[in-house]
């Protein structure tokens, strides 16, 4: 019997900025991991992590990271990837403070 | 200080120049992240967990208030307004973008400041005492050497790809404040018995996943032999070094593969090669470069204000007290800026400070300044009757935290609050046990304390050598933090004991507080410092402290 496959989502950085980013399911990337598409199969997660890393002029360091679903979209189960949601904890820097609206 | 030779200036200005072009040919396409990755690292420019970061040396930690000045330009244009100071003398910015990186490295080069060779496999800034040239204790002022070793070994052709990253650091005082016992190779200045200076030479010092003390290679190695015998020992290592393994790349593991007699044996077999092919050149530069070094013109004035207000002054007193150290000249004092303070976080300055910091070293501190590994910034030579109004006017900008040597003046790393190496927070763990101690009001009772943490096994923040060290894990997807205790980074250096399973990040706090709690309870008395107690009773006392809590027997 195969382990059972833990959902993901794919995240990246942006190339220009260095923002965190999320692939959605339309192909574009955002930058709430709630608008992820959240990938249930190993072979799909597997084919849109090379979809995401052909984007080369777009982002930098593709990567597939758990998540679980949640009321509003994909949530992340670790700790480092609910940080990478956020910005750092010392100051309101990062998305915290410029997605705040 | 030194100042760049037309060589320097065409050397840095022509990197700035082809990676100006290699950013293009990113932006542009005509490069892959994989071809481009090295090329970033190679001028300092790390992708981390939220943006990009940017690492810049800063030579055996001394700037001039014009470099100062340019560091928070920088940081006001192309970041978020502050700096954070890091254990190897550099200082790192956390929010550049790719595009303006080249805007940022050409106004470094405006000041002569440069992130060459602070990543990848090469020798990177050598770092050196942050009171070199001051302090009371020094056979000579160790920076001339660590100027010549940054000339030699900026883009040396052989140690460009070494099996991995190589740490210098240099001291030319009796008491080791460079930590060179944990250092690829540390240089500590010694006489010998004719009474001519020279170095100690330890090799293999290192912390990270498996830390290391030094060996002596070398008792004394002759001042003109310096470049020579490091040549020979990053030639060994060169060859030696263990490409299969990132683990086992260092040269801490070459020496204890290999063996400190046999290391030593092949290091003076190179030596003796590669001595006949120094002509005397390296030599001839290093009298140059020490003439940029010429000590200042020391005022010679009074210092009666300076102790009436040592009376007078608690608060004066107090900051006089733990944040300055002896200077050779009895009039001066060497000035150690927190930028700890309580709640903070370590190692950073604002713009605002750093602007500060630069006016201050002119008016006062003739125009010196460094930074040191513990995330400092030092005036290195302060007349003490300006000791005052300098400490006024520090006060004034958040800067005047009496706490040097303390319990809150803590390094840390920048843990997964920025890295993407990190396992753990560093920062907020800091962050709480200062503002901790400071409500409970213990921190000078406790006295003398170096708390060091690190946000993952590489040990940037130093905790091996600890007296209390604090590494960051992460436990089945939790923030788990392991504690060592009784280790030092001074010319005694011991690499601290593990005192068993760690704590969540809840309760880090408080299991310092029981480790501390249980020092006042056993020391002899005040002046018996935590290292000195921990010495004496070791680690059982402790480990009671820690773990036969109530919720322990509870649970039991």
């Amino acid at each position: 019997m195969s382990r059972r496959f833990t959902p993901k989502v794919v995240t990246a950085n942006r190339l220009r900025e260095g923002d965190v980013v999320y692939l959605k399911a339309d192909d574009t990337w955002s930058p709430f991991h709630h608008e992820a598409e959240l990938i249930e199969d190993e072979a799909h997660a597997q084919m849109r992590l090379l979809h995401a890393a052909a984007q080369k002029l777009t982002i930098v360091g593709a990567y597939l990271a758990d998540a679980k679903p949640g009321p509003n979209g994909p949530e992340p189960t670790h700790f480092r990837e609910e940080f990478r949601t956020r910005g750092p904890s010392n100051y309101n820097h990062g998305k915290q403070a410029d997605l705040a609206n | 200080m030194y100042s760049y030779s037309d060589f320097d200036e065409a050397f840095v200005r022509s990197r700035v120049a082809q990676f100006t072009h290699q950013v293009e040919r990113r932006l542009d396409g005509s490069l892959t992240e994989d071809e481009f990755r090295p090329l970033r690292l190679m001028n300092g420019l790390y992708l981390q967990l939220h943006a990009y970061m940017l690492r810049v040396a800063i030579p055996y930690g001394t700037l001039s208030p014009r470099q100062m000045r340019q560091l928070a330009y920088i940081a006001d244009t192309w970041d978020k307004g502050y700096g954070h100071f890091t254990t190897r003398q550099n200082i790192q910015f956390n929010w550049p973008k790719l595009p303006d990186v080249p805007a940022i490295l050409s106004a470094l080069a405006d000041v002569e400041m440069h992130a060459i060779q602070t990543s990848g496999n090469c020798v990177r800034n050598v770092t050196a005492d942050h009171f070199a040239g001051a302090a009371a204790d020094e056979i000579a002022d160790p920076r001339p050497y660590a100027e010549l070793l940054r000339q030699w070994s900026t883009d040396h052709p052989e140690f460009q790809f070494l099996p991995r990253k190589f740490k210098i650091a240099i001291t030319g005082a009796q008491n080791d404040r460079a930590v060179t016992k944990a250092h690829d190779i540390g240089l500590r200045m010694v006489r010998n018995a004719r009474g001519e200076p020279g170095f100690e030479v330890i090799v293999g010092g290192g912390l990270g996943r498996t830390p290391m003390i030094g060996v002596t290679v070398r008792e004394f190695l002759p001042e003109a032999d310096l470049l020579p015998y490091v040549e020979a020992v990053l030639s060994v290592y060169n060859t030696l070094g263990r490409r299969d393994n990132k683990y086992k790349a260092r040269i801490k593991i070459t020496v204890h593969e290999t063996g400190a007699e046999e290391i030593t044996r092949m290091i003076e077999a190179r030596f003796a090669e590669l001595r006949p092919l120094f002509g005397g050149n390296d030599q001839k530069l290093l009298a140059e470069i020490r003439e940029a070094f010429a000590p200042a013109a020391f005022r010679n004035a009074p210092t009666d204000a300076f102790d009436a207000f040592y009376q007078a002054d608690p608060t004066f007193r107090s900051w006089a007290d733990t944040n300055l150290t002896r200077h050779r000249n009895d009039q001066y004092a060497i000035v150690t800026i927190s930028l700890k303070a309580h709640g903070q976080t370590p190692g950073d300055a604002t713009s605002d400070q750093m602007r500060l910091i630069a006016d201050l070293a002119e008016k006062y501190g003739h125009s010196d300044l460094r930074i040191s590994h513990e995330q400092n910034v030092i005036l290195p030579h302060v007349h003490k009757s300006d000791l005052p109004v300098l400490h006024a006017q520090l006060v004034k900008a958040g800067l005047g935290t009496a706490n040097v040597g303390l319990l809150s003046d803590i390094i840390a790393c920048p843990g997964m609050d920025y890295c993407a190496l990190a396992t753990a927070r560093s920062i907020p763990v800091a962050q709480e046990l200062a503002t901790h101690f400071e409500a409970l009001k213990l921190e000078h009772e406790i006295g003398p304390l170096k708390i060091k943490i690190s946000g993952c096994i590489n040990a940037c923040g130093h905790h091996h050598v600890g007296h209390i060290g604090i590494l960051g894990l992460d436990r089945a997807g939790v923030e788990n933090y392991q504690i060592t205790l009784g280790g030092d980074g001074t010319e005694d250096a011991v690499i601290g004991e593990k005192t068993g399973p760690g704590f969540a990040y809840t309760e880090i706090v408080p299991a310092i507080e029981r480790i501390l709690r249980a020092y006042l309870e056993l020391r002899t008395e005040p002046s018996e410092t935590f290292l000195q107690a921990f010495k004496r009773v070791g680690m059982e006392p402790f480990k009671a402290a820690l773990y036969d809590t109530e919720d322990a027997q509870d649970a039991a």
